[in-house]
C-alpha cells in the first residue's frame, strides 16, 4: 500500500511538473518575457503538489496502526477481552493471520470477528490515506497554478525548496548521531543504576559471566574496565609506534622525494592496502603475525601467549599506514612551494627544508592525521579480535594477550542476550567510553591545531 | 604608454663606473631546456660586481630561468636542463665538484612573493646561519640577525617583536625580510625576481632605496616589469625577447640610445 502511494506522489510530481512547464511555455508562446524558465514553474508546481502528499504519509505511518489495533480490539468480544500487554499482543497477532489467511487450523469465531474487523479497519485507513494525499495534491496544486504568471519569481521559490530539503537532509543526519548518543547514553545510565560507576571507571577485574541461573557460583559479574582501556591503548601505541612514523615518512618521500613516474605506481598501491577489509588483516596477524612473533620470541628465550598484543598492535599498525600517509602527503603538498623554493634559495638542502620549513608548516595536518589515525586504532575491531585474545589481562606487557573496549562489545553481544542484563548493558557503557575518548581526541586536536594556527600564519 | 618613459638618469655616472668595474658574473652560451621546449638560447653576458643589473623583457622570455641559472635553482626542476658556461669570479659553478647547496649560500634570492617562514622574524633571519654553521654562540647569531635587519632597513619597525611571526608583517615588510634573511649568510651576490611586484608605490620606493644602498656591499641582478625601476636602480640593463638576449649595455644607453629595433619597440611600449 505505501509502496503504491509512493509510485503516485511520483506520477503526481510528473505531472504537475509537465503542467507547470507547458505552462510556463505557453507564456513564453504569448510572447510574455518569463521571470524564470519554464522548468522552474514546473519544479514550483511539482513541489508544491508532493510537499502536501509527504506530510499526509508522514501523520498517517504512525497513527494508522494505532487505528487499526484500537478497531480490532473493540471488536474483540468480552469472554476474549485481553487481561494483560502480553495477551493482547497475542489476540492482535492472532487476528492478523487470520485476516491474512495465514492461521493454521480454525480460529475461534471471537478472533474471526476480530479479524474482520481488522481488514475493515485497514482498509479504511488506506483509503484515508490516499484520500488525505490527493486531497492536499490538488490544493497544493490549486493554490500553485493561481500564482504562476510570466513574472512569477519560480526561480527563487524553488531556491527556497532546495534549501529546505538540504536543511532537512543534514537535519537527518546530526538528528541520527545525536539519537544514537542518548539511546547508548540511556543505556549506559541503566547500567551505571545496577553497576556503581567507578567501580566501573576504576575496577582491576574484567570479568562479565553473569549467572543465567541464579544458584549458580560466580553469580555477579565484575565489571571492572581498566585492563580494557589498558589493553586497547597498549595495542593503539604499538600501532601507532608503526603507522605514525612509517606512514609520516612514506607521505615525505611520495611528495618531496618520488619522481612522478613512481609517485604515480606507489601511491595506488598504499591505497589498495587502505582497502583491504580489516578481517583479512585479522586472519593474517592470526595465522602469520603470532605465530610468527611467537616462534621468535621463544628462540630469544621469552615467553610469548599465541595471542599477543603485539601481533594485534603490528598488524593494525600496518592497516593505518595509508591512513596517516595519504592526509599527510596531501598537507605536505599544501605547503607552497614558494616557500621550499626560499629554503632552498637560502642553500638549505632537502632534508633540511622538510625538516626546517615544510613539516613545521604542515604540522597541524599531520597532528589531525594522525589523531584520526588513533580513532582507527581504538575503534577498531576485528584485528584485535582474531589476534588479541578475550583475556583481561591488566598487563603492559605486549607479549601478553590483552583485551580491548571494542573486542569486550563485541563478545558481550554476541549470541542471546537478554537486554537488561548487566553484562548486557555494560556493553553500551563500554561503547559510551569509546565514544566519549574519541570525541575528546578530536577536540584536543583541533585545539592543537587552532593553537598552531595563532602561532604562525 | 607610447612615449618614452620617464626615466631618471642621475645614476648615469654611476653607469659609468661601472663599465669598468671587476666583472663578478660571466655567463656564456647558456641554453636551458624545460622538456623538449626550448626556453633560453645563447645567452653569454658579463655582470659586473658591486653594481645592480636589470633584466627586463616581456612576459615569458626567460629573464626568471636565466635568473635561476646563476644559483642552480633550476636544479630543483626535474625537467629543466642546462648547457653552457656560468662562471662566478672565474669558477665555473656548473662543474661537478661544485655543491650547489654551498653556491646558494653564496648567491641569495629574493622572490617576486615574500615567502616568509612560518616562523619567528628572527627565526626567518637566523634560518641561513644556523643551517650552515656559520655563528658559534647565541650571542653571534643576535649580532648578525640584527645587522641583517638593520641592512634591510627593518630593525626599527620590528626590533620589539623580533618573536612574532614573519607572516604577520606587511607585504612590504615581509619582503624586507627575505632580504634581511638572504643577506644573513654574507651573499657575494643576491638575486632578485620581481621583488616588487606585489608591493604598493610607497613599500617599492623603500626596497628600491635599499637596493641602492646594498649595492655598495653585493652584486645585484634585479628581473623587473617596470622599466622606470630599471632606470631608477640599475646601473645597467639586459633586454631578453623569445628566449634570447637581444641586448644589454649601461642603463643609460639602453634607454636613450637602443641599438636593436625590439628593444626600442619595447621600451616604448610598443609591445610587451
Ligand atoms: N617549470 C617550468 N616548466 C616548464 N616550462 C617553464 C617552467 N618555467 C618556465 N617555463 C617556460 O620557460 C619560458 C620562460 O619562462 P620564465 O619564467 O623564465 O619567463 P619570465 O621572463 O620570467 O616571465 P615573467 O616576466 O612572466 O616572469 C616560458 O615560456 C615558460 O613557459
Ligand atoms: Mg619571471
Amino acid at each position: 500500500m505505501v509502496s503504491l502511494f509512493f509510485l503516485l506522489i511520483v506520477a503526481v510530481a510528473l505531472a504537475a511538473f509537465a503542467f507547470g512547464r507547458s505552462r510556463g511555455r505557453a507564456f513564453v508562446g504569448g510572447g510574455a518575457r518569463l521571470h524564470s524558465l519554464p522548468v522552474y514553474h514546473g519544479l514550483f508546481l511539482a513541489t508544491l503538489c508532493v510537499l502536501p502528499m509527504l506530510v499526509a504519509l508522514a501523520v498517517w505511518t504512525p497513527l494508522a496502526p494505532r487505528y487499526v489495533e484500537a478497531r480490532t480490539l473493540a471488536a474483540l468480544p468480552a469472554d476474549l477481552a485481553p487481561q494483560n500487554a502480553l495477551e493482547q499482543e497475542g489476540r492482535l497477532r492472532e487476528a492478523r493471520l487470520v485476516a491474512l489467511g495465514q492461521f493454521a487450523g480454525t480460529p475461534d469465531p471471537g478472533i474471526a470477528v476480530a479479524a474482520d474487523a481488522y481488514s475493515g479497519a485497514r482498509t479504511e485507513a488506506e483509503v484515508a490515506l490516499l484520500v488525505l494525499g490527493l486531497a492536499g495534491a490538488a490544493a497544493g496544486f490549486a493554490f500553485g497554478r493561481r500564482r504562476l504568471a510570466p513574472d512569477f519569481r519560480a526561480r527563487n521559490s524553488f531556491e527556497h525548496v532546495t534549501k529546505v530539503v538540504l536543511i532537512a537532509c543534514s537535519g537527518v543526519a546530526i538528528l541520527t548521531t545525536v539519537g544514537i548518543v542518548f539511546s547508548v547514553l540511556f543505556e549506559t545510565l541503566r547500567f551505571f543504576a545496577r553497576y556503581p560507576w567507578y567501580d566501573f571507571l576504576f575496577g582491576l577485574q574484567w570479568s562479565p559471566q553473569t549467572a543465567i541461573r541464579a544458584d549458580q557460583v560466580g553469580q555477579s559479574g565484575t565489571f571492572g574496565a581498566v585492563p580494557l582501556f589498558a589493553g586497547t591503548t597498549l595495542i593503539m601505541l604499538i600501532a601507532m609506534m608503526v603507522a605514525g612514523p612509517v606512514g609520516l615518512f612514506a607521505a615525505i618521500y611520495m611528495s618531496e622525494y618520488a619522481t612522478p613516474r613512481v609517485r604515480a605506481v606507489a601511491k595506488p598501491v598504499l591505497e589498495v592496502l587502505a582497502g583491504i577489509p580489516t578481517v583479512v588483516f585479522g586472519f593474517f596477524a592470526a595465522l602469520t603475525v603470532a605465530p610468527f612473533i611467537k616462534s621468535v620470541g621463544e628462540t630469544l628465550g621469552l615467553s610469548v601467549a599465541s595471542e599477543s598484543a603485539l601481533a594485534a598492535g603490528l598488524v593494525m599498525g600496518v592497516m593505518i599506514i595509508p591512513f596517516v600517509s595519504s592526509l599527510s602527503d596531501d598537507v605536505i603538498n599544501a605547503v607552497p612551494q614558494s616557500l621550499r623554493d626560499g629554503s632552498y634559495g637560502m642553500g638549505a638542502t632537502r632534508s633540511e627544508t622538510i625538516k626546517r620549513v615544510v613539516l613545521p608548516a604542515a604540522l597541524p595536518g599531520i597532528v589531525s592525521a594522525l589523531m584520526l589515525a588513533i580513532s582507527r586504532a581504538v575503534g577498531e575491531t576485528m584485528i584485535v579480535v582474531m589476534a588479541a585474545g578475550l583475556a583481561g589481562n591488566l598487563t603492559f606487557n605486549p607479549l601478553e594477550a590483552v583485551t580491548t573496549v571494542t573486542v569486550q562489545i563485541k563478545t558481550l553481544l554476541v549470541g542471546d542476550q537478554e537486554f537488561d542484563s548487566a553484562k548486557t548493558l555494560s556493553a553500551f557503557a563500554l561503547g559510551f567510553v569509546l565514544f566519549f575518548f574519541t570525541l575528546a581526541l578530536n577536540i584536543i586536536a583541533l585545539r592543537i591545531v587552532r593553537k598552531y594556527r595563532e602561532q604562525y600564519d | 604608454m607610447t612615449t618614452m618613459p620617464n626615466i631618471e638618469l642621475a645614476k648615469a655616472t654611476a653607469a659609468e663606473a661601472a663599465d669598468e668595474a671587476v666583472t663578478k658574473v660571466v655567463a656564456r652560451d647558456v641554453n636551458v631546456y624545460y622538456g623538449d621546449k626550448h626556453a633560453l638560447h645563447d645567452v653569454s653576458i658579463d655582470i659586473p660586481e658591486k653594481a645592480v643589473t636589470a633584466f627586463i623583457g616581456p612576459s615569458g622570455c626567460g629573464k626568471s630561468t636565466f635568473l635561476r641559472c646563476i644559483n642552480r635553482m633550476n636544479d630543483t626542476i626535474p625537467i629543466c636542463r642546462v648547457s653552457g658556461r656560468i662562471e662566478i669570479d672565474g669558477s665555473d659553478i656548473y662543474d661537478r665538484g661544485l655543491d650547489p647547496v654551498q653556491l646558494r649560500a653564496k648567491v641569495g634570492m629574493v622572490f617576486q612573493k615574500p615567502n616568509p617562514f612560518p616562523k619567528s622574524i628572527y627565526e626567518n633571519v637566523a634560518y641561513g646561519p644556523r643551517i650552515h654553521g656559520l655563528t658559534s654562540s647565541k650571542a653571534d647569531l643576535d649580532e648578525v640577525v640584527t645587522m641583517s635587519l638593520k641592512r634591510a632597513g627593518l630593525y626599527e619597525e620590528v626590533k620589539d617583536r623580533l618573536t612574532s611571526p614573519g607572516t604577520g608583517l606587511s607585504g612590504g615588510q615581509q619582503q624586507r625580510l627575505c632580504i634581511a634573511r638572504a643577506i644573513a649568510v654574507n651573499p657575494e651576490v643576491i638575486l632578485m625576481d620581481e621583488p616588487c611586484s606585489a608591493l604598493d608605490p610607497i613599500a617599492t620606493a623603500k626596497i628600491e632605496e635599499l637596493i641602492d644602498e646594498l649595492r655598495e656591499n653585493y652584486t645585484i641582478v634585479i628581473v623587473t616589469h617596470s622599466m622606470q625601476q630599471a632606470a631608477r636602480v640599475s646601473q645597467r640593463t639586459a633586454f631578453f625577447h623569445l628566449g634570447k638576449l637581444v641586448e644589454e649595455g649601461s642603463t643609460e644607453q639602453i634607454f636613450t640610445a637602443p641599438q636593436d629595433k625590439r628593444t626600442q619597440d619595447y621600451i616604448t611600449g610598443r609591445f610587451g
